[in-house]
């Protein structure tokens, strides 16, 4: 089976499985609702104030909302025993990582998309006017936060305080994405016709190297 | 491994002598050339002589992260734990390194820009360097099991190192009130305060060679007494 394959079969998996229980979802939303309402005690939350604070805390959360989100990528195949079932597959190691990465992207994507017109609302941010190259940024942040987080969920799954210990590795790695992903942002919501070609490249450079090292390193992460 | 000998680790010396004397040497010309030889710095005064050794330690805090990411992808290829071994004791003295930039510069900043901390692009940035290799140190806490602790810190330790011209790049372009480096500048430097720079460099760079040479000693000890006790369980003792 080749990998586009297997990984696909992977990512239906995993998307079966979370609509089956959808606890994942729900949970992660009501999360990151949670800190975008906690966030407004932060700062007097006008028009204008939202403007610069906003995009941050907007990235904050969602980077909050990943690692904690990524931690069942792995914790459930180590649960129910099921990962050495996987393993036994005559496919590429890489394509299970693969696959769940597509399923976190997938998931995280969706809880943003949800979230974005609260916090649009709730924040009296005008979104619409930039709506598309907004998407373009959350897609390309959230493919650096799902690239590094499964692999990392998977790192973590192998130590102790695994719960703990997910966003400690994460956060700071991701520290790149969340300036990027907030300077982009924060650019488009200042002037809606200022895309910044440098922040998007950059996060495009991010989503590159790691999935890049991602794929390098797979097939160790994954064998027993 | 060979029942009952004598270690073989154990056996052989910590480090040779000469090259601690070396790096002695090396350390007490750096101190002198940083305290006495170099120029006082016309606008700083005598606090700009505790730069050398932060930005030497600075440079070899890097070399060690380099080297945590060569023993990272060496043990991943080879899967000796001779390489994890270099990886832990290069991350820990990288940390320590990173320590001494953390505390020197903002004894600096405080008398020549007023405050303790700026968030800066190379402050914030040396920061989270930082950051990410005390969590690559708080993860092999928490694995016990040597093969797979190497593994994840291996995966780990490529990872972050991997991330550092990420962090360097993005928040160079965030924000930037750091004095522009003079290096290669030439103009205005006094050739002494370059060479002096230099031996810094050296001696650091020989703290942190002796240093990583006696971790690693420790860590492949570790090892030997982990074997002992794992072949005396199965003898039953």
């Amino acid at each position: 089976m080749n990998l586009a394959r297997a990984s696909g079969v992977i990512l239906a998996k995993e998307l079966r499985t979370e609509f089956r229980s959808r606890e994942l979802l729900g949970t992660t939303t009501v999360f990151v609702l949670l800190v975008i309402v906690l966030f407004s005690f932060t700062f007097n939350p006008t028009s204008s104030e939202s403007r610069r604070f906003g995009p941050g805390l907007l990235w904050l959360a969602f980077l909050f909302a990943g690692s904690l989100m990524l931690q069942s990528s792995f914790l459930r195949e180590q649960a129910n025993d099921t990962l050495a079932a996987l393993r036994l597959a005559p496919i590429d190691p890489f394509s299970i990582l693969a696959g769940k990465m597509a399923a976190n992207f997938l998931f995280l994507l969706l809880v943003e998309l949800i979230l974005l017109p609260v916090f649009a609302v709730l924040y009296n941010v005008a979104i619409l006017p930039v709506l598309a190259p907004l998407l373009l940024v959350l897609a390309l942040g959230t493919t650096g936060l799902a690239a590094t987080g499964t692999v990392f969920s998977a790192v973590a799954a192998q130590a102790r305080l695994r719960e703990l210990l997910l966003p400690l590795l994460l956060l700071p790695v991701l520290a790149p994405v969340l300036i990027a992903s907030t300077e982009a942002t924060a650019g488009l919501l200042r002037d809606p016709s200022e895309l910044s070609g440098v922040w998007l490249t950059f996060l495009a450079c991010f989503d590159v190297v790691f999935l890049t090292a991602a794929w390098m390193v797979g097939e160790y992460l994954l064998e027993e | 491994m060979a029942n009952g000998a004598q270690s073989e680790t154990l056996a052989r010396p910590v480090i040779s002598a000469p090259s601690v004397t070396l790096v002695f040497l090396l350390l007490a010309a750096a101190s002198y050339g940083a305290l006495i030889w170099a120029p006082t710095e016309s606008t700083m005064g005598l606090v700009q002589r505790i730069f050398y050794f932060h930005v030497s330690s600075a440079w070899s805090g890097f070399v060690s992260f380099i080297l945590v990411f060569i023993g990272s992808v060496a043990f991943l290829r080879t899967r000796a734990l001779k390489w994890d071994w270099l990886s832990v004791a290069s991350a820990e003295v990288g940390v320590a390194f990173f320590t001494i930039v953390l505390v020197t510069g903002p004894i600096w900043a405080k008398p020549v820009w007023g405050i303790w901390w700026t968030w800066d692009a190379r402050l914030t940035s040396s920061f989270l360097l930082w950051v990410l290799f005390v969590s690559y140190l708080v993860l092999r806490t928490l694995v016990d099991e040597p093969e797979r602790r190497a593994m994840v810190s291996a995966v780990f330790g490529i990872f972050a190192t991997l991330d550092i011209p990420l962090v360097y790049f993005s928040i160079w372009w965030f924000r930037t009130q750091h004095p522009q480096p003079v290096i290669g500048d030439g103009g205005k430097l006094d050739p002494r305060m370059g060479w002096v720079l230099l031996l810094c460099w050296a001696a650091t760079l020989g703290v942190m060679a002796l240093l990583i040479r006696v971790r690693y000693r420790l860590e492949a000890l570790r090892a030997e007494v982990d074997a002992y006790r794992m072949e005396s369980a199965r003898n039953g003792r």
